[in-house]
């Protein structure tokens, strides 16, 4: 084998979350009460179209996630050796973007650097001009002449083999009447944008580099997991909390109110930056001190964005508890509840069976804002130097050293741009989605419709 | 007081007045993005920024730049570099000659100047101060009709009614004697001042380290709101010989003392100021030498408030003190004599006001709002490109703007450090030497400056930065080991122009590779194991910046295929690996404290090792030939000597390579055409007064630069109005749908 | 009521005592005193002897929470943990780590943050409802949409963004303001009103989209169809009934932070120059400055605690059906 995988904590916890949610699926398969919304919103133009886009951002996620190292070179007489370096499948696929590294900036789509140097002529004298790049269109013999129609004929090339696979897929699928035109039309978008960058990426850098000549582009896909897992493990830190806390308090009162109350305030109390300041600075000193356990970069980089995602989470949960305790006030003196406790219904399954369906739409609107809330707020975090690890790529990291570019002139936007275009379309189809959902769940949307 | 008070409405009407006739004022004086008020504008006033607030204001206790840039102007240690001249001169101050030095032996007999340094036992130094130099005007030093000190004591009930320093109305000054100078070296020695440097001159003035240990004690012994009289110890390390005169005695021999003289650690303070900052109640107010100094310099500090601004007055019984008349070659032609022999001061307001974010910094130097900047690597292409000699020159933009650059090589080094304790990286055996020398080529330092310095470095060929004594400039300072001079070659990196052989370039990476097999570690693995080599950089960097620096040292490191980790940590983390030797790679570096080869290779020196003694050398280096020559440097004077004995040491570290010579940074500076008399001085401190200004072209152009862009306003307007109509319209049909219904 | 407003502030003992022992905890895992002392002696020549004496000064050089070199009750008494954290029960702050008053600090630093965060509030409260029910009510429409776009768009962009291109473009480009900075008094409305207007900016996506869902969620109920039967206009109806019956969720997000308005914002307050106790907040976490930052922690829990109280008293002003037992 000329690889050997590698399971990071993270890559684990990911494995969980999917076992969990296909177990889910498996076990609700035939309840009517979850499979009528769902149909539902797999039915509706907005909720497809934005389930696919959001598939094709968890389908990137857990490419990034399957992680390996390669197998050195045998030597004779000795044990097999792998490099130090874990890459994931993501970055063997995207291998030509990972390795076409210039010296510093480049705009998107150029042949020369974006700064000028001074270079040696043929004829021997020193001149001061944009270097041509070693990689982005480094193919083209004279980039002024060749640049545009090399640019549209493999452009074209792409789009043609995108809508050729459009084709391909969408056929059968309208020919059984399963589909619907949105849906069609995210799908041939999304093919002809990956059209075009397999076709343009590994000639140029469609994106530009940043300051060491990273592709931008990579680095957006890179982003893409760190963004999903601060957003998902986060919220799964928090949900059980803040639910189960939040009911128990607000239903139960007294002494339980008391004890919860005074956990959530106490936690709350604290100015949250300064919480999560401290804390990712203790794991930081754990992670100091057993350095043996992280020998990798990978691992290190991992381990602290597990405790930021848990530390986010464990700090986190307590807006939403609140938020749940005060409507649990309201609701248990409303009629329904009121009756069931008359009829003697038991504590649990009023909680389950009447409070839950009724707060479920707070939920789910606190945690998508949240959702997109925790990835931007790994940039402030950043900025305040206790974000994700500095060597691990995510958007927080692009935004915050773009902070820096947009002060250049001329200004460098790219990276910016790219960061906030990939964030854009996650954030906003994870709304658009969770808006199907949360009509589609709300008992009383769902009467009215 | 014979006038009765003013009618409540008059005085409510009058300050109507005066907000209307300063709010018009301001519009019609200054632009409205101006982010200083009327007030504060106008007039011989210069304009800067700091960036992080002042810590300490003590001179026995400040020992960083940024604190420097305020008591520089504000203490007069006796001594001074000169501002011109280079390589940097010391000269008088305060005082009125040069010190003068004896040596004694252990028997206390006067030995010949140049006497063995292993003889001397003793020295001491000398010093007279100019008369009648006069402290700024301050309350310490108010004396009320009986000739009694105004506010010391103090009852608390006064102290009560006294909220902002200004509240004390009246102040005195008195004349400068050699007792300050004496208290203050004393009060090195203080337990509530905590100097940092009393530990290094505990090892060098005479009985310091016991008067350190004696107050302590009797600051224990006594509450803590006592006063505490540090003059009624003994001390034999410092004494007064008359009004103007005082000595100090050091163990040994210390050459380098006379450049001590020239910090503020050695600047006067008066008895009066500690008897009246020590009074209880005091420090709750921030009344305290930390935040309000008393000194003799050009300037004083009139008002502190260092959450928005500190602004500096002329001190108004300065001392006559003239613009030097002789300068460096080429400074006539360049307008800095144009003020010879004027008095000094120049500017009677100096306003820093806080600004911690580079980008706002940039962007009000370039409305005129501050009179000088330095360069950020961001907005380097903005204000600097390469002219067709290579040498770094204004852009048209700039020069448009009648902004001036002004250059200098810092006296400081990048290095990258190895921990000479790892059992990888570090010792002297063969192997390890070759695996460092193998990083020192691969690590392309010269694209490190190109990338993160837009060029403004240069690459470190040893321990001494230019400027130095020791510091050989050109071919024959070049670093043999990383580097191969070649006069064939054309890709060369260095510029001589006389045609001599004065081109080298890096070695390439071959010869890299072939030192990293030799080293045992063929392609990067381990030659026994076949393992892949890791190696460990640790750093307390960190930011966006931080992160590309890291990536460009992980490239570097992979063109040997050896992979590098980074283990950033924060601050305290950083310096406690350091501190126990659990690093292995790192990033350091050293400004000089003054302009002595010796505070560079002391930091290589075994026995001032970071692990077990808490010195300075971090890498924890100890070459027993090495630390030999560097006790013989030490004591020598500049000469040819000095430079031999300079050039084995530089070699024998170049072998060992404990450190990778990584750059030393030239600071570029920018100012607006209206200032005039800058040149770069990385030594002094006390600048200031140099400093002159033009406030009729500073308003002219600031005038010109901020005239405010108004169509936004239209244009949103417009917007606005483009989302409210189809609303309205909406609205009106709905209106209309469910009255028809 | 009373008797639940006298039980909630006794109550307020505990917590605080809790958020001590944990800044207590977590800061002395990080920084030991040793830490704190070579912080704040510099990086140059630092010796044992010094850093003891640092120590020594600023009362340091005791156990943190139990002292076993002492008889009886002062081995819990004579430690670092009583001796720090109970003298800010009485509000007496001491000085800071590098010897400044934080008392008089907050005083002064209190009222810029106020300058800005209190328009801030109200402005934006009132700006974010009026959108939100203005969306509501074009529900269903395209206005509608085209405003949860908007929403959605605004709120996808990193709060540092915001910051930077106000910056840019008002200050840079248009020089309407001063690009950062601060004067008290008269002067101080020209370097306030960027940083009020790009906070109220890169709130808007987050609040509107959010009252646009809590109102959303009042519309589809009876009353609200009995009223409209009843005759009343689509107007009344929203501002009457669904603002009225939404008014617990906004009043959990809303009344709580109202006391945390003296302690400002830390980005903004950054970022524009500000002197307030937000950016006084940031410096300590950067210096390491302990003592300050613990005194916001607990600065901030109190009043925290007392937004929390008024936040029950103010439901049941607005409810009468929620009993505070």
């Amino acid at each position: 084998m000329s690889f050997k995988p590698v399971l990071l904590w993270s890559d684990a916890l990911i494995l969980l979350l999917l076992a969990v949610v296909a177990a889910g699926v498996w076990l609700l398969r035939h309840n009517e009460t979850f499979r009528a919304p769902l149909r539902q919103v797999l039915a509706s133009r907005m909720g497809s179209a934005t389930a696919l886009i959001l598939a094709v951002y968890v389908g990137i996620g857990l490419l990034d996630s399957l992680h390996y190292v390669e197998r050195l070179p045998d030597e004779p007489g000795k044990a097999a050796q792998y490099s130090g370096e874990v890459k994931s499948a993501l970055d063997k696929l995207l291998s030509p973007l990972r390795e076409n590294v210039e010296k510093t900036y480049s705009a998107p789509f150029a042949t020369h650097l974006y700064a000028k140097e001074t270079m040696t002529g043929p004829d021997g004298r020193e001149v001061r001009d944009y270097p041509r790049l070693k990689h982005g269109g480094a193919h083209l013999a004279d980039p002024d002449q060749e640049f545009w129609p090399d640019v549209l004929k493999r452009g074209g090339l792409g789009v043609l083999g995108g809508m050729v696979c459009w084709t391909l897929l969408i056929l059968p699928l309208w020919q059984r009447g399963r589909t619907h035109s949105a849906l069609a039309w995210t799908l041939l978008c999304i093919l002809v944008v990956t059209g075009l960058l397999v076709a343009l990426a590994p000639h140029y850098h469609v994106l530009g580099t940043d300051k060491v000549g990273q592709d931008v582009l990579y680095l957006s896909l890179k982003s893409v997991r760190t963004g999903l897992l601060i957003g998902t493990l986060t919220t799964l830190v928090v949900l059980p909390l803040a639910i189960g806390l939040g009911i128990a308090a607000g239903y139960f009162g007294g002494r339980v109110d008391d004890v919860i109350q005074y956990l959530y305030t106490t936690l709350n109390s604290i100015p949250g930056v300064l919480l999560i300041a401290a804390a990712v600075l203790v794991v930081q000193v754990q992670i100091e001190a057993h350095p043996e356990l992280f020998d990798t970069a990978a691992a290190r980089a991992d381990m602290r964005l597990l405790a930021l995602c848990g530390i986010l989470g464990l700090t986190g949960w307590t807006g939403l508890a609140r938020l749940l305790r005060a409507e649990t006030l309201k609701l248990r003196e409303l009629e329904f509840v009121q009756a069931a406790r008359a009829f003697g219904v038991s504590r649990m399954r009023i909680l389950a069976r009447h409070l839950l369906p009724n707060v479920m739409h707070l939920v789910l609107i606190t945690v998508v804002i949240d959702f997109s809330g925790l990835v931007l707020a790994e940039a402030v975090l950043s900025y305040v130097g206790v974000g994700v690890d500095p060597a691990m790529i995510s958007f927080g990291n692009m935004i915050n050293g773009a902070r820096l570019e947009l002060a250049r002139e001329p200004v460098v936007w790219w990276q910016l741009v790219a960061a906030f275009l990939f964030m854009f379309v996650l954030v906003l189809a994870a709304n658009l989605f969770a808006d199907q959902v949360r009509d589609a769940l709300d008992p009383k949307a769902r009467g009215r419709a | 007081m014979a006038e009765g008070p003013v009618p409540e409405q008059g005085k409510v009407a009058k300050i109507a007045f005066a907000i209307l006739a300063a709010c018009v004022l301001a519009a019609c004086t200054q632009p409205v993005n101006s982010p200083y008020s009327a007030a504060e504008s106008g007039g011989s006033v210069l304009y800067s920024a700091f960036g992080e607030r002042p810590k300490h204001l003590d001179p026995a206790r400040s020992y960083s730049e940024n604190e420097y840039v305020f008591l520089g102007n504000i203490y007069e240690p006796p001594l001074q570099y000169h501002y011109l001249k280079r390589p940097y001169e010391l000269e008088p101050q305060t005082a009125a000659g040069m010190p003068t030095v004896r040596y004694f032996d252990a028997a206390g007999r006067e030995l010949p100047v140049d006497a063995d340094s292993a003889r001397i036992a003793l020295s001491e130094y000398e010093i007279r101060i100019k008369p009648g130099i006069r402290y700024q005007p301050h309350p310490c030093f108010a004396r009320d009709a009986a000739g009694k000190p105004r506010y010391i004591p103090m009852r608390p009930e006064e102290l009560a009614g006294i909220d902002n320093f200004l509240d004390f109305t009246e102040t005195g000054s008195r004349e400068l004697t050699a007792d300050d100078y004496v208290y203050q070296i004393r009060r090195l020695a203080h337990p509530r001042v905590q100097s940092p440097i009393l530990g290094l001159m505990s090892d060098y003035i005479v009985g310091l380290k016991d008067l350190a240990k004696v107050l302590a004690e009797a600051a224990k012994a006594q509450s803590k709101e006592a006063y505490l009289d540090i003059n009624a110890f003994d001390f034999e390390g410092a004494y007064v010989v008359d009004r103007h005169t005082y000595r100090v005695r050091l163990k040994g021999k210390y050459p380098q003392f006379v450049y001590w003289l020239a910090m503020p650690f050695f600047a006067p303070v008066p008895e009066e100021a500690e008897r009246f900052y020590r009074q209880p109640g005091m420090a709750a107010k921030n009344f305290s030498l930390d935040w309000q100094p008393v000194g003799t310099g050009a300037y004083y500090l009139a008002e502190n408030e260092p959450n928005r601004v500190m602004r500096l007055e002329r001190n108004p019984h300065y001392r006559e003190d003239f613009y030097p008349a002789e300068g460096a070659p080429g400074d006539r032609e360049a307008g800095l004599l144009a003020d010879a022999g004027k008095r000094l001061p120049m500017v009677d307001r100096v306003v820093y006001s806080l600004e911690k974010e580079d980008v706002p910094y940039w962007n009000k130097f370039l409305q005129g709002y501050y009179d000088a900047s330095g360069i950020t690597s961001d907005s380097f292409d903005q204000a600097i490109r390469m002219n067709a000699d290579g040498e770094p020159d204004l852009t048209p933009d700039m020069r448009e703007r009648g902004i001036q650059l002004a250059t200098a090589a810092r006296p400081t080094l990048s290095y990258m450090g190895f921990n000479m304790l790892d059992p990888v990286v570090g010792g002297l055996s063969e192997p390890a030497r070759k695996l460092r020398q193998a990083l020192s080529i691969a690590i392309d330092y010269e694209e490190f400056i190109s990338i993160f310095l837009n060029g403004r470095g240069l690459v470190g060929q040893g321990p001494i930065p230019p400027g130095i004594f020791g510091y050989r400039e050109g071919i024959e300072g070049v670093n043999p080991v990383v580097f191969r001079t070649d006069c064939a070659d054309r890709d060369s990196r260095s510029r001589g122009n006389d045609g001599g052989c004065q081109r080298f370039k890096r070695r390439p990476l071959e010869d890299a590779r072939r030192l990293l097999a030799e080293a045992g570690y063929p392609n990067g693995r381990d030659a026994r194991t076949g393992q892949p080599l890791t190696l460990y950089f640790d750093t307390a960097a960190s930011g966006p910046e931080a992160k590309s620096r890291m990536d460009w040292f992980r490239k570097q490191f992979a063109k040997l295929d050896i992979q590098l980790v980074v283990r950033a940590t924060d601050y305290n983390r950083f310096q406690d690996k350091m501190r126990k030797g659990s690093a292995q790679i790192f990033e350091w570096g050293w400004n000089a404290d003054y302009p002595d080869p010796e505070n560079f290779l002391f930091l290589l020196y075994g026995p001032h090792r970071k692990v077990g003694t808490g010195g300075e050398n971090a890498a924890n280096y100890q070459n027993p030939r090495f630390d030999r020559l560097f006790e013989r440097m030490k004591d020598m004077d500049n000469s040819p000597e000095r430079q031999a004995v300079i050039d084995r040491m530089v070699h024998l570290v170049r072998e060992d390579a404990p450190w990778l010579f990584a750059f030393h940074p030239k600071s570029f500076g920018l100012r607006h055409g209206w200032v005039k008399n800058v040149k770069p001085n990385l030594m002094s401190h006390n600048l200031l007064k140099y400093r002159r200004v033009d406030p009729a072209a500073r308003a002219t152009y600031q005038a010109k630069w901020n005239r405010p862009v108004l169509w936004p306003v239209a244009v949103t307007a417009a917007v606005l109005a483009g989302m409210i109509w189809p609303a309205v319209a909406a609205y009106r049909r709905r209106q209309k749908a469910t009255a028809h219904a | 009521m009373l008797n639940y407003i006298v039980r909630r502030l006794l109550y307020a003992i505990p917590i605080l005592l809790g958020v001590n022992l944990l800044t207590f905890a977590l800061f002395f895992m990080v920084n030991t005193p040793d830490d704190m002392a070579r912080i704040h002696l510099g990086a140059k020549h630092v010796t044992e002897e010094a850093i003891q004496g640092w120590k020594r000064e600023h009362g340091y050089d005791k156990p943190l929470f139990f002292n076993a070199g002492v008889e009886g009750a002062a081995k819990v008494g004579d430690t670092l943990f009583v001796e720090k954290s109970l003298k800010l029960f009485v509000l007496d702050f001491g000085p800071a780590d590098d010897g400044r008053d934080i008392a008089r600090e907050i005083k002064t630093r209190m009222w810029p943050s106020l300058a800005i965060a209190l328009p801030t509030f109200l402005v934006g409260l009132l700006a974010y409802i009026s959108f939100a029910l203005l969306l509501v009510f074009f529900r269903g429409t395209r206005l509608d949409t085209a405003g949860v776009i908007l929403c959605v768009a605004l709120m996808s962009i990193s709060g540092l963004f915001y910051v930077i291109a106000g910056q840019y473009v008002m200050g840079k480009l248009w020089h309407w303001f001063p690009i950062s900075g601060y004067q008290p008094g008269l002067d101080a409305w020209k370097f306030l009103l960027m940083p009020v207007l790009v906070s109220l900016v890169a709130g808007i996506g987050d609040s509107a989209r959010f009252y646009r869902a809590l109102f959303i969620e009042e519309i589809g109920k009876d009353y609200v169809r009995t009223a409209r039967a009843k005759g009343l206009s689509e107007l009344r109806v929203l501002f009457r009934h669904v603002l009225g019956n939404a008014m617990i969720p906004i009043l959990t997000g809303v009344v709580v932070v109202i006391p945390r308005l003296f302690l400002g914002s830390l980005i903004i307050e950054s970022f524009f120059g500000i002197p307030g106790l937000g950016s006084y907040t940031i410096d300590a976490i950067q210096a390491q400055d302990f003592a300050i930052v613990r005194s916001m922690v607990f600065l901030g829990s109190l009043l925290y605690i007392a937004g929390l109280v008024l936040t029950d008293i103010s439901y049941t002003l607005v409810d009468p059906r929620v009993r505070l037992e």
